[in-house]
């Protein structure tokens, strides 16, 4: 038995726009680029895949299941931007085989910094999936599946979740197959599911590569390889972000159509299935413990956190961020604490990434500065603003209590 | 193989990055083996010559051979010459005055702007390059070579007769063009023995992309005659001490470089609009002007109408031991040029561990990585740069590291690598087109 599970990464970060030591204005996002990418990306991907998956499910009556992780600030976008692409995926969550994941709104690694603003954020999510598509999240991901045990560990302790995502890395399975379900090390009921990197990457990276042996990917070869996991495992974790479907694989390449004969040839052996990640936590039971005590996550050749937090300027840019925890939440504007979440979304920190130089052009492609220290630059203006903004937030809310303070003494001493 | 090479300047008398580029080139193929007799229409001190030992005058009256005492391959000639690359207005008795004196390297500064008299430098100019050429053409007829390579406008005419004389094939080399030192106001003799030069020649090298566009567009010169080779990048040690004192810069206060001619060509005006700029937001900086060029008065004048006069420091022209003083001093190495065809001296920042904000229009900026750009009118956006480096260190430390280990790549080894391939590129064409007429 062999049951594929697909789980797609939907997220687009809120762009910051041109920022200057010499601007003093609270506009910090590039509202109008947001728009057109957020609309270009609903055009060529978001909402054909959605017709297409809805298509699929109508197709197979309910054997093609998919589930989808999809970020705060993107949902956010939608309403602004494309609220069409909301109504579509609310038509997939009603066909019942779609499951919703959980993750941090604000696609941040609030994890790595304060656990405090992890679990708010993660609640947070879990709240508008709820709302806008009416089913709680039982499966627990991390920013860009940044993972080890701690983060298992506090994610069993939540209660809310029977299973958490990571990437299949060699270094951590050793011998081991992604193929099966597993327990983080020091967990008792929460599941483990791992990214099957080989067989996604075909599809997410190497898709149209035409100096690839084994171009061009037809749904009936892919077909065959799942089938040749039968007997070696019991899950494919077909793990991605969705804008490999018309956005990093063009249309032209095929993409579509490949995804669209794929159910059919994957259904054709009787021993395949698909599932959603809670029902494959539900039906496998976990064959043994993966031991993660350091950080990994799913990018790069490294799968570390190296694209994130490779130099300097990252690393100070981070822990700048979160210096300003306690601050920003002092100032109970609703304003300053949104700006400041905004500002944790991973990608401002991945810009920033100087490995790109050499590893090449998935780096460059997502990147809208024209050099890593560009976007330091333009981050680190942001924040000084920001937190300018905030002590002068709480600076006069001081003075106002001390006025107030001071009236009361005042009144006291004429008697009162 | 034996190159006849056309030169102009050489270190220590360099008046800006050709004579770096020529050293620095000429001293890689030195050690890769080439053969070179380098002709320099300068006049040599040799009070003032560190690494090059001056012999009797050669057979040819006016000529005196050097011979680099590093350079074991090269046979140096110098042609008594007025001959000045950057066509200073100043005229040309100061130049001179540049030449022979200075031992201690401590520069002119601005005091010594007065001898600034201009008179018909172009005709000046006109009569040298060419009495330059009469005599590189008698020395050419004392020598053996195979092929010329001369080093931008100057010494055209003497490549092309020494070309024609010889029947040797002739590769031309540019360092800059006429639209780069003037902008759209050409002086159109220039212009013309450049246009001359590129077309006379077999092969045509420039050291950038930015620069083959201009000779291709500007130049009607043929796109797969010119090769790009970009410029490389002189290890050196660290400089030595230097006292604030003399400068009025105090510890503590941040300092950000220009280094260059003070030409409409290096933007010194965008320079210091950003300094102005940058003081609305900081106190504790200073702006040194390093070099000399016919904006230097300009640019003090602009700095006390600007009013932050006391914030700029112009330390005149600086060679040797006192550039590597002043790359320690800086925080910040700022490059602004309009026009820039590569631009060696951010390089020699990044090897002194000086971040470096540079010019989109420039060749350098092809090569570079590590390096902030910017468009060179864009003053907000360089200004805002250089508040970013001083207020944020690690940025400043990213910069620095990163930007050395690139600058190290950049070697003039490969430089001369790629030039002896377009040598030999050259002379196997030459061979075929002659095969053919036979």
């Amino acid at each position: 038995m062999a049951s594929i599970c697909f789980y797609f990464q939907v997220h687009q970060p809120i762009r910051l726009r041109h920022y200057t030591v010499f601007d003093r204005d609270d506009k910090y996002f590039d509202d109008h680029k947001n728009a057109f990418i957020c609309r270009k990306v609903a055009n060529k991907c978001y909402l054909p895949a959605n017709r297409l998956m809805l298509d699929l499910i109508n197709k197979h009556k309910g054997k093609f299941k998919i589930s989808y992780s999809i970020t705060g600030v993107l949902l956010e976008q939608f309403q602004s931007y494309a609220p069409e692409v909301i109504s579509t995926f609310d038509a997939l969550a009603r066909t019942g085989c779609v499951e919703f994941l959980c993750e941090t709104y604000y696609h941040s690694l609030s994890f790595l910094y304060s656990r405090d603003e992890f679990i708010e954020q993660v609640n947070k999510h879990s709240a508008m999936i709820e709302n806008f598509f009416g089913q709680k999240p039982r499966v627990f991901r991390n920013t860009e599946l940044v993972y080890n045990n701690e983060l298992a560990g506090l994610i069993e302790a939540t209660g809310w979740f029977d299973a958490i995502i990571t990437e299949g890395a060699d270094h951590i399975l050793g011998y081991r197959s992604p193929n099966f379900v597993y327990h983080p090390n020091g967990c008792g009921r929460l599941k483990l599911l791992l990214k099957n990197y080989a067989l996604s990457d075909d599809i997410a990276f190497r898709f149209s590569n035409r100096g690839w042996s084994e171009w061009p990917l037809t749904a009936d070869k892919f077909g065959q390889w799942v089938n040749a996991v039968n007997g070696n495992g019991n899950v494919v974790n077909l793990f991605m972000d969705y804008e490999t479907f018309g956005e990093h694989q063009w249309e032209d390449t095929g993409i579509f159509d490949f995804l669209r004969h794929l159910p059919g040839e994957i259904l054709k052996n009787p021993d395949n299935d698909f599932k959603t990640p809670s029902e494959i936590a539900k039906t496998y039971d976990a064959v043994g413990t993966i031991d993660v005590p350091h950080l990994i996550s799913w990018a790069d050749t490294e799968r570390d956190l190296s694209a994130w937090l490779g130099n300097a300027m990252q690393s100070s840019a981070l822990h700048e961020l979160y210096r300003l925890e306690k601050k920003i939440k002092k100032s109970s504007d609703e304003k300053i604490i949104s700006d400041w979440r905004k500002l944790q979304t991973s990608d401002h920190f991945y810009y920033m990434c100087t490995k790109w130089f050499a590893d090449g052009d998935v780096h460059k492609y997502f990147n809208p500065y024209d050099s890593p220290y560009d976007s330091y630059i333009n981050f680190m203006n942001v924040l000084n603003n920001l937190q300018n903004r905030c002590n002068m937030r709480i600076a006069s809310e001081a003075s106002q209590k001390q006025t107030c303070g001071k009236n009361q003494t005042d009144l006291q001493a004429i008697g009162y | 193989m034996r190159v006849f090479m056309l030169g102009w300047e050489f270190p220590p008398f360099i008046s800006g990055g050709l004579g770096t580029a020529c050293y620095g080139l000429t001293k890689a193929m030195d050690q890769l083996g080439m053969k070179i007799i380098f002709v320099l229409p300068k006049a040599v001190d040799s009070s003032c010559a560190s690494h090059v030992k001056l012999l009797t005058p050669s057979s040819v009256s006016n000529q005196r051979e050097v011979e680099g005492s590093s350079l074991k391959n090269v046979k140096f000639y110098s042609i008594a010459s007025w001959l000045r690359p950057y066509t200073d207005r100043r005229g040309l008795k100061r130049g001179l005055t540049r030449t022979e004196g200075n031992k201690e390297g401590t520069g002119e500064f601005i005091t010594a702007l007065e001898n600034s008299v201009s008179d018909d430098y172009s005709r000046d100019m006109y009569t040298e390059v060419h009495r330059y050429a009469a005599l590189a053409t008698e020395l050419a007829l004392q020598e053996q070579f195979d092929i010329i390579h001369a080093h931008d406008w100057m010494t055209y005419p003497a490549g092309m007769a020494v070309a024609a004389l010889s029947g040797k094939p002739l590769v031309v080399h540019i360092h800059s063009t006429e639209f780069d030192r003037s902008g759209e106001h050409v002086n159109q003799m220039i212009y013309d023995i450049e246009r001359m030069g590129m077309h006379a020649a077999d092969r045509v090298i420039a050291v950038s992309y930015f620069t083959r566009n201009i000779v291709v567009n500007r130049y009607g010169v043929p796109v797969e005659k010119v090769e790009v080779v970009h410029n490389g990048v002189e290890r050196n040690g660290n400089g030595g001490e230097w006292s604030l004192s003399k400068t009025g810069i105090t510890k503590g206060e941040k300092i950000v470089l220009f280094l260059g001619r003070i030409t409409m060509q290096k933007g010194p005006e965008y320079f210091l609009q950003a300094a102005k700029k940058v003081l609305e937001v900081m106190d504790n900086v200073k702006f040194v002007m390093a070099g000399s060029g016919d904006l230097v008065r300009k640019s003090v004048e602009m700095a006390a109408e600007l009013g932050i006069g006391h914030k700029v420091v112009f330390t005149g022209f600086l060679r040797g031991e006192d550039v590597k003083k002043i790359y320690k001093m800086a925080d910040l190495f700022v490059m602004p040029s309009v026009s820039e065809p590569f631009g060696i001296v951010p390089l020699e920042a990044l090897e002194n561990d000086v971040p470096v904000i540079i010019s989109k229009q420039s060749g350098v900026s092809e090569v570079l990585i590590h390096a902030l750009k910017v468009d060179f009118w864009d003053v907000n956006e360089i200004a805002n740069k250089i508040v970013a480096v001083l207020k944020y260190p690690p940025l400043e430390v990213t910069l620095r590291n990163y930007g050395n280990f690139e600058v190290r790549k950049l070697r003039w080894k490969d430089s001369a690598e790629k030039c002896m391939r377009v040598y030999a590129e050259t002379l196997a064409a030459v061979a075929r087109k002659a095969t053919c007429l036979l």
